[in-house]
């Protein structure tokens, strides 16, 4: 497992060499911010439910764009030749990268703190949803960078690998939203499917299990099915 | 060290290597030749683990590397062609990342980093980004990342490719320095890389294996035919023909005689051995003079031309 924490320090670290890090945390920061202070004062409640109803939303374009370097850049340049002959696993490669999409997920999560503190500077605050929210983004962060990731090792183009793993996530997302154009026989086992419901449940504060069993399943999907892509490929 | 039994690779329906059989001992240089698409670089990457074959089997220090790839992965440093390195980190900070997933110590990492970069003199360039380095320097560099555990096996694709004629001449040297105690296989379309570096050549033809064996080895054998000249005086030409006509392995005799009573004789001979200890031991048994005897040898290059020109 060293081998994998080696290739997290190397693919965090890279994230902050080139610019598109720092772009996407700007353009995440803004488009968050604009839409949620654009109403905040209209409702006139001190809480986060607006900006946490937006994030599913958010998080379906920018992490794809967080992930759609790490397998494309490395088929594109061929590098994954050098990194799988050096003695590690595709499975600590693919650890590797996903924890560290999901480290910089955390880091572009981590400005929106002020929010909730400039709120509480106004109102009362209750605390619990928001802590709720945080850890549903950071799980909803962790499945998309899992999907994500996958999206990236199925070609060689970063902007395949971005339209990919935008359009799952988006279908994931838009699937809770839609469900009033579905026959009602299928809208309980959609609802599961979507992403949108778990996130919600666990932004309101209430932590179930089933929630965790569906983000965990989501990331070990988007992982397993990455290895066996890499795998494929050589 | 090294053990390739009947390698096999299709890629959907083309046969890229066609049951190729080698066996390599450690302290040996072995160099891969062939044309473009002759299969070099797919046996390359089945022998570093990172492509599967289709049939066949490898087996590196005794370990078969389907069942034990990561065993095999660190007895083996791989450069593979045109050196596909990150190109936004520093080649210290690259090298430094090696040296952690290969397991050195950080104290360990410092020293073996500094030897390297003497040795593959990268020293003025630790500090820039890998992409911005020229192409010479970049395939140091990759020969620095192979090198980082002091492996037992190098395994170099087109070393020498894109370098100038003195980076050739300094990887070369570097290859052969390394040599003496490791196993190194390389492969090249470069025939006098190969003669000048290579214990042990494999010529490659179409997936297949066309001819194996020291570089002396190949030109005899491959040849299929050589000739072996003479210059006798005081040779009655009519023994000369009975005589060394007798040799095994020799198939024609021909006789010029020149001015000074000097006969020049050209034996076309077929044969795995050298005949000329033959043909020296059926001269000396008589009286005659011998004033030269030279075998003519073909260039490596005609010999590939022959081997990989017909389909």
């Amino acid at each position: 497992m060293r081998q994998a924490w080696f290739i997290f320090k190397r693919e965090f670290r890279a994230y902050f060499v080139s610019p598109v890090a720092y772009i996407v945390i700007s353009i995440f920061l803004l488009i968050t911010g604009w839409f949620f202070f654009a109403t905040f004062f209209l409702f006139n409640q001190a809480d986060l439910r607006n900006f946490f109803s937006l994030l599913p939303l958010v998080f379906s374009f920018v992490v794809p764009a967080i992930t759609m370097r790490l397998m494309a850049e490395e088929l594109h340049l061929g590098s994954y030749e050098t990194l799988l002959t050096l003695p590690v696993t595709v499975a600590q490669v693919v650890a590797g990268k996903f924890l560290a999409a999901a480290a910089f997920v955390a880091v572009m999560l981590a400005p929106t703190l002020a929010y909730p503190a400039s709120i509480a500077l106004l109102g009362r605050l209750d605390w619990g949803p928001v802590a709720g929210g945080y850890a549903g983004a950071l799980l909803l962060g962790a499945a998309f960078a899992a999907i994500g990731l996958f999206a990236s090792s199925l070609t060689r183009s970063q902007i395949v690998a971005f339209i990919v793993g935008m359009a799952i996530c988006f279908t994931l997302t838009l699937l809770g939203r839609v469900l009033f154009f579905l026959p009602e026989k299928i809208v309980g086992v959609l609802e599961y499917i979507g992403t949108d419901f778990h996130f919600q449940n666990i932004a309101k504060g209430v932590v179930d299990t089933r929630d965790l069993v569906y983000f965990a399943s989501l990331v070990f999907i988007g992982l397993y099915a990455t290895n066996l892509s890499i795998h494929e490929k050589h | 060290m090294i053990q390739v039994d009947n390698l096999t690779k299709y890629y959907g329906a083309f046969c890229a290597v066609n049951q190729i059989q080698f066996t390599l001992s450690s302290g040996e240089i072995l160099g891969l030749l062939g044309p473009n698409g002759a299969g070099k670089t797919t046996t390359l990457r089945m022998l570093t683990g990172f492509l599967r074959p289709s049939a066949g089997a490898i087996q590196v220090g005794g370990m078969d590397i389907a069942a034990r790839p990561l065993e095999v992965k660190r007895l083996m440093g791989y450069l593979p062609e045109s050196a596909p390195l990150y190109p936004d980190m520093l080649v210290y900070d690259y090298l430094r990342y090696v040296a952690e997933i290969r397991g050195l110590g950080p104290a360990d990492s410092a020293g073996r980093i500094r030897r390297l970069a003497d040795l593959c003199q990268i020293g003025d360039v630790m500090h820039r980004p890998i992409g911005v380095l020229s192409k010479g320097y970049k395939q140091r560099v990759g020969l620095a990342h192979a090198m980082m555990s002091d492996p037992q096996i190098l395994v170099l694709d087109e070393p020498t490719s894109g370098l100038d004629p003195n980076q050739i001449v300094e990887i070369r040297d570097i290859i052969r320095e390394i040599g003496r105690e490791k196993t190194v296989v390389l492969s090249t379309h470069i025939l006098p890389e190969a003669e000048a570096t290579c214990d042990r050549i494999l010529i490659i033809h179409q997936g297949r294996i066309a001819a194996d064996g020291s570089t002396e080895e190949i030109k005899r054998s491959a040849a299929g035919e050589y000739r072996v000249c003479l210059a006798l005086r005081d040779a009655p030409p009519e023994d000369v023909r009975t005589r060394l006509g007798g040799v095994a392995g020799v198939t024609s005799v021909q006789i010029s005689p020149e001015a000074g009573d000097l006969l020049r004789v050209a034996l076309a001979c077929r044969s795995e051995s050298d005949l000329r200890p033959a043909i020296y031991q059926a001269v000396k048994a008589t009286d005659w003079t011998l004033m030269e005897l030279n075998q003519e040898t073909q260039t490596l290059e005609t010999i590939f031309r022959k081997l990989t020109r017909e389909n």
